[in-house]
């Protein structure tokens, strides 16, 4: 495809655009407008140029970067000099690549030699990539990424699999983890790293490496997938959600480490908006009894209105969680949440459980460290009473009996959990007294809406006797909902 | 206005070279941007972790382009009197005194709201000066929501309107950089006139020239294994994770302390230099002895 032309150029970015607007990222018209001024300034040929010339004009959130560089690998994988390969039929392409490979790991190691890549065995081949990894050999790894993919993913074409499937079958084939054992052995076997620090940074750039190999592996796969599919099938199964909208139960670990990063800034930013709303919001109705007495100083004229100012009290926080298995992290990121705005409420106690229910208030009181402390939470807090399957009932029973004086008129009580209790009695009784005596019950549920109250999901027992049962499936609604709140 | 102004960088890679020459290392989405703000004429917003050399990108563009820069540090509070223009109060009321009798009500009125009864402050200042200037609105995210409205006409269009006098329109197009510490969202508004760059923690790479650029003296294998050790304390959970700038301050203080080849115990003992979190400091010391 021509780059050059303004028409298809014009085409081209129009369509780039809606897959970046399908993906959620906001772009407005006169970004648009930008976009396509700002690419007539750079060389077309420049790929890195023209990426970083989108991104500044039409991605002004950097939470949203991940997201813009996968529609933009996706969609223009295929379009440029250097990506146009790997059709089915063996074209010219193709040899080409087969060429560049052979060239390529006959530098390497020169002793691979005679045959191409795909004459090498499987052992070879891990032993030439682990000898690219040691030494960072960009072009070798980028080769040996081709040809991992050509080789152990096992593609076929209109193949209803997502690229995550043939990913774990070429990584299960190289056994990277072994790999990076192996590394460090031959690193200590050489002896240039005596030192426990410096073999620490020995591994870690060594994992660094194998970092950007993974994400060489991914890239190839997605450019294999999308001469398959075409650009636009692709974008929809590829797009990945922004942090904001992760689900918190269905997380893998590298997004929960976006999300991690992202909790940050939304706490720092939610607490500034917090205090302003404190100090910005005084608007009040007018004291009558107020301004009648004030006026009898003036003869009785109403000089001086008063004015009722509200004085918004802090809400006392208690707050519920259940942590087994897949509702932890949610339980996770909302004791973060909270104990991040602590100052925004008068106290807060936390307790957590799974059949047995542990107070962890003193862990997030002995330390500056948020993450030590749930940390500590899940290692240390005794929440196993029975067998370690989640029994609401019984949590809540020896909740109240422990704890239920301690709820008064200023207490806001957060539940939370999926409400799965494992056919256990409910005890949704203990709710109902919470609500009497508490200034709010809420209950806050990690899983989507239309899974409430089916199989062992009780959530509509306990949610009639609360204030509220509140959806939480992503940092966007835990955070409106903790707004609100405070 | 006046006629297309032209152009102050050829290629991307002639500001990169040039910030080289300075000793400010660009990456390519830096430099690429600083090329399209020249081009679009358009306001660049940088965004990124505190101490990555945000506002030393508009000082070296600056010199890059002998430009004067002109600088407005916000902060809660600002309004438009300390970034716009003010009139000169005190000189309105010396002129009305001066000579009560003659001139009519209109006259006076004509002459003390003009050019020399006005305050210029660094906004109107950009965009009225002579000589080539670069616009530096340093930490914009400390304004209020409110507050940023100031900004929008000047960034857009490059004039500032005076009540009493008009439209001032700029003689010259100005590079302008907004930097931010992302405090809090910006509003849209503000973002949509803007290029939007993220400043990140840079690469080991470009890490490791940077110490050998900025600091005199140090071994390519110093600067190696202390762009690796910051990476590393980077990648644990922080506080406040080392900057650049801290970087720079810990390599400087190794070279005072003549090391060589950085061992534990010299990487434990200058901590303090990198972090500034107890807390901080005895994680990363935990962390960097365990591996024994």
């Amino acid at each position: 495809m021509s780059l050059t032309e303004p028409r298809s150029m014009l085409d081209l970015l129009n369509g780039f655009v809606t897959q970046l607007r399908e993906a959620g990222l906001p772009v407005s018209l006169t970004e648009n407008l930008d976009a396509m001024e700002a690419v007539q300034h750079i060389p077309l040929e420049d790929r890195d140029a023209f990426k970083y010339a989108l991104a500044a004009t039409l991605v002004k959130n950097q939470a949203h970067w991940r997201s813009f560089e996968t529609v933009f690998e996706v969609y223009f994988s295929l379009r440029g000099p250097e990506y146009a390969l790997a059709d089915a039929d063996g074209d010219s392409a193709l040899d080409e690549l087969w060429r560049e490979m052979q060239d390529q790991s006959q530098a390497g190691d020169g002793r691979g030699g005679a045959g191409s890549l795909d004459a090498l065995t499987p052992e070879e081949i891990a032993h030439l990539l682990m000898q690219a990894l040691m030494n960072g050999d960009q072009a070798l790894m980028r080769a040996l990424a081709k040809q991992s993919v050509q080789r152990f993913a096992g593609m076929e074409p209109g193949r209803p699999v997502g690229g995550t499937y043939y990913l774990y079958r070429t990584l299960r084939n190289l056994d990277l983890d072994g790999m990076l054992e192996k590394m460090m052995q031959a690193m200590a076997e050489r002896g240039d790293a005596s030192s426990g620090l410096e073999q620490r940074l020995e591994r870690e750039e060594y994992e660094h490496r194998i970092g950007e190999f993974k994400g060489e592996v991914e890239a190839e796969i997605r450019r294999r997938l999308v001469a398959d599919r075409g650009a636009e099938a692709m974008a929809k199964t590829l797009r990945k959600p922004l942090p904001e909208d992760v689900e918190f139960m269905h997380a893998s670990r590298e997004e929960m480490q976006s999300l991690r990063k992202a909790l940050q800034p939304l706490t720092r930013k939610l607490a500034a908006r917090l205090a302003r709303k404190r100090r910005h919001g005084r608007r009040g109705p007018l004291d009558f009894r107020n301004t009648v007495r004030h006026s009898l100083s003036y003869g009785g004229v109403p000089a001086e209105p008063k004015f009722k100012y509200p004085r918004p009290a802090k809400p006392e926080l208690m707050v519920v969680a259940d942590i087994s298995g897949s509702v932890a992290a949610f339980a996770r990121f909302t004791l973060m949440l909270v104990y991040a705005i602590s100052n925004q409420f008068s106290k807060v106690r936390s307790f957590v459980f799974i059949d047995g229910i542990d107070e962890v208030t003193d862990y997030f009181k002995s330390t500056e460290d948020i993450a030590e402390a749930i940390h500590r939470v899940n290692t240390e807090a005794d929440v196993v009473w029975v067998d370690g399957h989640s029994d609401y009932g019984h949590a809540f029973e020896v909740f109240w009996d422990r704890h239920g004086r301690e709820i008064g008129p200023k207490t806001t009580v957060l539940l939370l959990g999926d409400a799965r209790n494992n056919y256990h009695a409910s005890q949704s009784w203990v709710v109902k007294e919470i609500r009497a005596k508490a200034r709010h019950v809420y209950w806050l549920n990690p899983e989507p809406r239309s899974y409430w109250n089916t199989g062992d999901s009780i959530v509509g027992e306990y949610g009639a006797h609360t204030d509220g049962i509140f959806e939480c499936r992503n940092l966007r609604q835990l955070e409106s909902f903790v707004e609100k709140l405070a | 206005m006046a006629a297309e102004p032209s152009p102050r960088f050829e290629s991307v890679q002639q500001v990169r070279d040039g910030l080289r020459d300075l000793d400010y290392l660009a990456d390519d989405g830096i430099a690429g941007v600083a090329y399209l703000a020249d081009r679009l004429g358009k306001p660049v917003l940088v965004e990124g972790p505190a101490g990555t050399g945000k506002t030393q990108l508009a000082k070296s563009i600056a010199e890059l382009t002998g430009a004067r820069l002109v600088r407005l540090q916000c902060y809660e509070g600002l309004d438009e009197s300390k970034a716009l223009f003010e009139w000169n109060y005190k000189k309105q009321l010396l002129r009305i005194q001066a000579d009560r009798a003659s001139d009519s009500w209109s006259e006076i009125h004509d002459d003390i709201f003009s050019d020399e009864f006005l305050l210029t402050r660094p906004l109107l200042e950009a965009i009225t000066a002579d000589d080539p200037v670069v616009l530096l609105i340093d930490e914009v995210d400390r304004v209020e929501v409110e507050t940023e409205a100031l900004l929008l006409e000047i960034l857009s269009d490059y004039q500032v309107s005076i009540p009493e006098l008009g439209t001032i329109e700029a003689k010259q197009i100005p590079l302008v950089f907004l930097t931010s510490n992302n405090t809090r969202e910006l509003s849209e508004a503000l973002k949509r006139r803007c290029l939007y760059l993220h400043v990140d923690y840079p690469s080991l790479e470009r890490e490791r020239e940077i110490v050998l650029a900025k600091v005199p003296g140090v071994t390519e294998h110093l600067a190696e294994q202390i762009a690796r050790i910051v990476r590393s304390i980077r990648s644990l959970d922080l506080k406040k994770a080392p900057s650049v700038s801290e970087t720079l301050d810990w390599a400087r203080t190794l070279m005072l302390l003549n090391i060589e080849t950085i061992d534990e115990a010299t990487a434990k003992e200058t901590l303090h230099i990198l972090l500034k979190y107890q807390t901080d400091i005895a994680k990363a010391a935990k962390e960097l002895s365990v591996d024994e």
